[in-house]
């Protein structure tokens, strides 16, 4: 009876979220990814047919906002984890009772709504604003200088929305890191960094790989930061996607176009558990 | 307020339905998800039978005591304490016709994404009146007879105070669908300061002196006819060899580096803050840029043409009330209301005669003597309408032109 | 685990310097991330000619205050918004859990297909999920609300919910359920005494994340909103024709709010610690 259970209970814990995810994600998603096989325009209707032109026509059209995607999905994501490994870390082991607060002070921005935030970063960043103006002032930087409409303003764009994103999975993980272990090291004359390195690091994989999916996959997909934030040149693959369905109501090529994305998504994150394969990375790609 | 209350009991209600009704069986389940691929890929399975026969349509409507419009945000009348819609309450109290006002439409794309689905599955949108940019979301609507052809006689105060710029439209010939309830202008916008002369030409847009600071618009039918104004052709008549040429100079102002960025609306901001001294711009913007303290900007119909562009007011198919949306129609249509919408909403009247009514009743000669809500008729004899596709494959052929501009 | 066992020292005492160096960093995160907050708090105090607000100074005022609650959609809009945050925050957490716990902990059967399952639900982009639930809802006749707008949230919080908890679960000590069944406990009476426990921070960051990102969801809802509008679509839709200042003013509310809470919870702590 209990071996019975022991086996039944995988498939009884994960059966709320199976059958929420087909009926309200699995479903609907394919048969709308199905439309890129499809043939017709928006007046006349759609038929499905064995089409697979929109894939081709779609990654050999959309070759550069493919790559520029990847580019600022890779570098945003990279400058995130740099910047809040470091937050997560000390909140983890040096927040003491008042971990959760921190928390919650990171979080609370971001109960603001986006299109306030932009609003607000478009002020502090413009070309004469009250950080570039008195730089230029002094001299500094060019009169010609600026942040806003260029990759660096749509990369800047993206950690700074992905900031909290990637410091909960991170603290999560950190603080479940029992502290013996790190003080046992002390003990065995281990230096600060080598017990980090060996002890607290592979530790927290299963965050960093965590906030790397969430993060990596969000940003690549992302088309907000590149409106608002980029310049000529800086169109990612999610505008792309964006304007094929609103703009050109062109439904087989969003849906061919989305279906690429996900799938190099899918195999960027194979590689990257594949390159980074620590044990507790490969448990959780299993 | 009413009507969140409405939403959440329909909605407490279908839950409980669904609750007490346990009909997910597999094989219900199959079919509505199989619906559910119908409804994406199929728009002809219509529930609601074809009306062919408008005429004898409007001849069954009874009239009722309901109208719900849709409507962008902050596009009407607000009272003093900001709670009431003055136009909508006198309305009420004139015909017993009680207004649910919601003001849902945050842009035409993400609206007709959300209503063509609905149009297609044969259900009413829940809307007598909805209000629709011209442009190939209208014109859509159009072709797939989407919405009722209008009881004309019912409104005549629309061939009375209309003015000669909304009246028979390119895109909807004879007004048969839809009336204007505010149009503006997509002119040049720029900071006099930092321009440090005054602009008057398209040509100021490829200025090698602005190199840096030129805003365009991202929008391919704003930026496309812009192309055309630089050579001199209207896109109203304009041939897809036009449209090539236009996205060749379009091209070479980008690659020369004089284009800062493809705006959405956040332009103004960008215009605000100085980031960008010249732009293309709506004539309504820069007039309440003026309005909150940047008193410097300035807003000009360049000598080449600008293009004019109307939000309208239609009847979606399946409307409840639609008496009550001509009546509202009709009601609007008067120096006095259009005059009291406008003194608040600031782009341009489509009544003419309102702008003696807010000057001499609501003495407001801030908003009455202003060329943006009031444009001079010499303006209005250069500006063009946007480009009325007949077909999908022209659209497209538009877009294929001048998308690689915005998205390159 | 410490915190929850045995309250141990939460410093091992080598590095006082890099504590403090992390600490500088910490808060001037914190501070960069609250940059565009502060700003918007400051505006929300500046005059506002014909009810439109801008990031220009004129004069200091608190008419703006005076009539926060003026704009009843926009009231309105917020509390469906606030609704839902909250409410599929909740609810993906308590679908998410048991299933973290499954990919965690066992291996079965169609894991990787679930694990395929997760991922494409973060990487699918917002336009095709929006379409495909409005079509779903419109076969099934449901009408377009608040439930469609919760559903939906649901449904993509539910993936980021399962990797932050999951995150949790992978790697905790199992010898502490097995001893808790072998001392007789039911697994019913083993997970709420021993698992839930540990893993509890984890579920309260997956609601954290869920919130957030119900909270700032602007592509989806629009689809699935029909008649019903969130704060994010009325603020979007007011770009247009300028925004009035009750939107920084409804903003700095809820920041202050926020704020205000983590002061008590502060004090709080505070006392329960003077107390103990």
């Amino acid at each position: 009876m209990r071996r019975l259970r022991g086996k039944l209970a995988p498939y009884l814990l994960s059966l709320p979220s199976w059958v929420y995810l087909i009926v309200f994600f699995i479903i609907p998603l394919a048969s709308m990814l199905g439309m890129a096989l499809a043939v017709g325009d928006p007046l006349s209707g759609y038929t499905i047919s064995d089409n697979f032109q929109e894939f081709v026509t779609g990654f050999t059209s959309y070759e550069d906002a493919f790559a520029r995607s990847f580019w600022y999905g890779t570098a945003s994501t990279v400058i995130t984890l740099a910047v809040a490994y470091p937050v997560a870390y000390w909140i983890a082991f040096y927040g003491g009772r008042h971990k959760s607060t921190y928390l919650f002070l990171i979080m609370l921005p971001f109960f603001v709504s986006f299109v306030i935030r932009v609003l607000a970063w478009e002020f502090i960043l413009s070309d004469q604003g009250f950080v570039l103006g008195p730089l230029k002032a002094i001299g500094l930087l060019p009169q010609n200088f600026h942040v806003l409409s260029t990759q660096w303003a749509v990369i800047g764009g993206l950690v700074y929305n992905s900031f909290a994103y990637y410091v909960l999975p991170l603290y999560v993980v950190l603080e479940k890191i029992d502290r013996r272990l790190v003080r046992a090291a002390n003990d065995l004359y281990a230096s600060p960094s080598t017990a980090f390195m060996k002890i607290i690091l592979p530790l927290s994989a299963p965050g960093v790989f965590a906030g790397f999916l969430l993060v990596f996959v969000t940003n690549v997909g992302d088309f907000v930061n590149a409106a608002l934030l980029g310049g000529p040149g800086t169109y990612m693959i999610g505008n792309i996607i964006q304007d094929s369905f609103f703009e050109n109501q062109d439904y087989p090529m969003a849906a061919a176009l989305s279906s690429i994305l996900m799938l190099m998504l899918m195999i960027a994150i194979l590689l990257y558990s594949k390159a980074f394969g620590t044990e507790a990375i490969q448990e959780y790609a299993a | 307020m009413s009507q969140d209350d409405q939403n959440g009991r329909d909605n407490t209600q279908a839950f409980y339905r669904g609750l007490t009704q346990p009909r997910l069986t597999r094989q219900n389940f199959l079919r509505g998800s199989g619906a559910a691929l119908m409804a994406a890929l199929a728009p002809q399975i219509a529930r609601a039978e074809k009306v062919t026969d408008w005429k004898a349509w409007w001849a069954k409507q009874v009239p009722t005591k309901e109208f719900v419009f849709a409507n962008w945000p902050l596009y009407i009348d607000v009272s003093s304490d900001g709670k009431t819609h003055p136009t909508l309450n006198a309305f009420t109290k004139q015909t017993g016709i009680k207004v649910t006002y919601d003001e849902v439409i945050q842009d035409d794309p993400s609206f007709y994404a959300k209503v063509a689905p609905v149009l297609k599955s044969g259900s009413p949108t829940g809307y007598d009146m909805i209000v629709m940019t011209d442009g190939w979301y209208l014109t859509e609507m159009l072709m797939q007879n989407w919405l009722v052809p209008l009881w004309r006689e019912k409104v005549p105060n629309f061939d009375k105070y209309a003015g000669s710029s909304v009246k028979n439209p390119p895109y909807d010939p004879g007004n048969k669908h839809s009336m204007v309830w505010q149009s503006g202008l997509t002119g040049i916008g720029y900071n006099p300061k930092l321009t440090k002369r005054e602009i008057t030409s398209i040509d100021d847009l490829w200025d090698p002196a602005f190199a840096g600071h030129i805003g365009m618009f991202s929008d391919v039918n704003e930026i496309g006819s812009f192309g055309m104004y630089k050579l001199g052709i209207n896109p109203t008549t304009s041939t897809p060899d036009d449209w090539q040429k236009a996205a060749a100079v379009l091209q070479d102002q980008k690659a020369k580096g004089l284009v800062r960025q493809y705006y959405d609306q956040s332009y103004i901001n960008a215009l605000e803050n100085g980031d960008i001294w010249i732009t293309m711009a709506w004539s309504g913007d820069i007039y309440q840029a003026n309005g909150k303290g940047y008193t410097d900007l300035k807003f000009v119909v360049p000598k080449e043409g600008a293009t004019i562009w109307h939000d309208n007011m239609c009847i979606p198919v399946g409307a409840s009330n639609p008496l009550s949306a001509l009546d509202w129609m009709n009601y609007y249509y008067t120096p006095e209301v259009a005059g009291l919408v406008e003194d608040y909403v600031n782009y341009i009247c489509p009544v003419p005669a309102a702008q003696d009514y807010i000057l001499n009743v609501i003495k407001d000669p801030a908003v009455a003597n202003s060329p943006l809500v009031f444009p001079p008729a010499d303006e209005l004899a250069r500006v063009h309408e946007f480009r009325a596709f007949t077909s999908y494959a022209e659209y497209q052929q538009w877009l294929n032109t001048f998308n690689p501009v915005v998205q390159g | 685990m410490s915190a929850t066992i045995s309250p141990l020292p939460s410093v091992h005492k080598p590095s006082r310097l890099g504590e403090r160096i992390l600490a500088c960093f910490t808060w001037a995160m914190i501070i960069y991330t609250m940059l565009p907050i502060g700003v918007m708090v400051v505006f929300s105090f500046n005059y506002a000619p014909a009810g439109r607000i801008a990031l220009n100074w004129l004069h200091f005022t608190f008419a703006n205050y005076r009539d926060a609650f003026g704009i009843q959609d926009l009231t309105g809009a917020l509390i469906h918004s606030l609704e839902v945050a909250v409410g599929s925050a909740v609810i993906s957490s308590i679908i998410g859990t048991p299933l973290a716990l499954a990919l965690a902990r066992y291996r079965f059967w169609g894991k990787s297909a679930t694990d395929l399952v997760i991922f494409a639900d973060i990487a699918a982009p917002a336009v095709v999920v929006g379409a495909s639930l409005l079509s779903l809802f419109l076969a099934l006749n449901l009408p377009r609300g608040l439930l469609t707008i919760f559903i939906a949230h649901v449904a993509f919080n539910l993936a980021f919910a399962v990797v932050v908890i999951r995150a949790r679960v992978s790697g905790l000590d199992r010898a502490l359920d097995r001893a808790a069944a072998d001392l007789g406990a039911t697994p019913w009476v083993a997970f709420w005494t021993v698992t839930f426990p540990l893993i509890l921070p984890g579920i309260i960051g997956a609601c954290m994340l869920c919130f957030l990102l119900s909270i700032d969801d602007l592509i989806i809802t629009s689809f699935v909103a029909g008649q019903t509008l969130t704060f994010p679509l009325w603020v979007y839709g007011a770009v247009k024709v300028g925004m009035p200042p009750q939107v920084f003013v409804l903003s700095t509310f809820i920041f202050l709010g926020g704020m205000a809470l983590a002061l008590v919870n502060v004090a709080v702590t505070h006392r329960r610690e003077a107390a103990a």
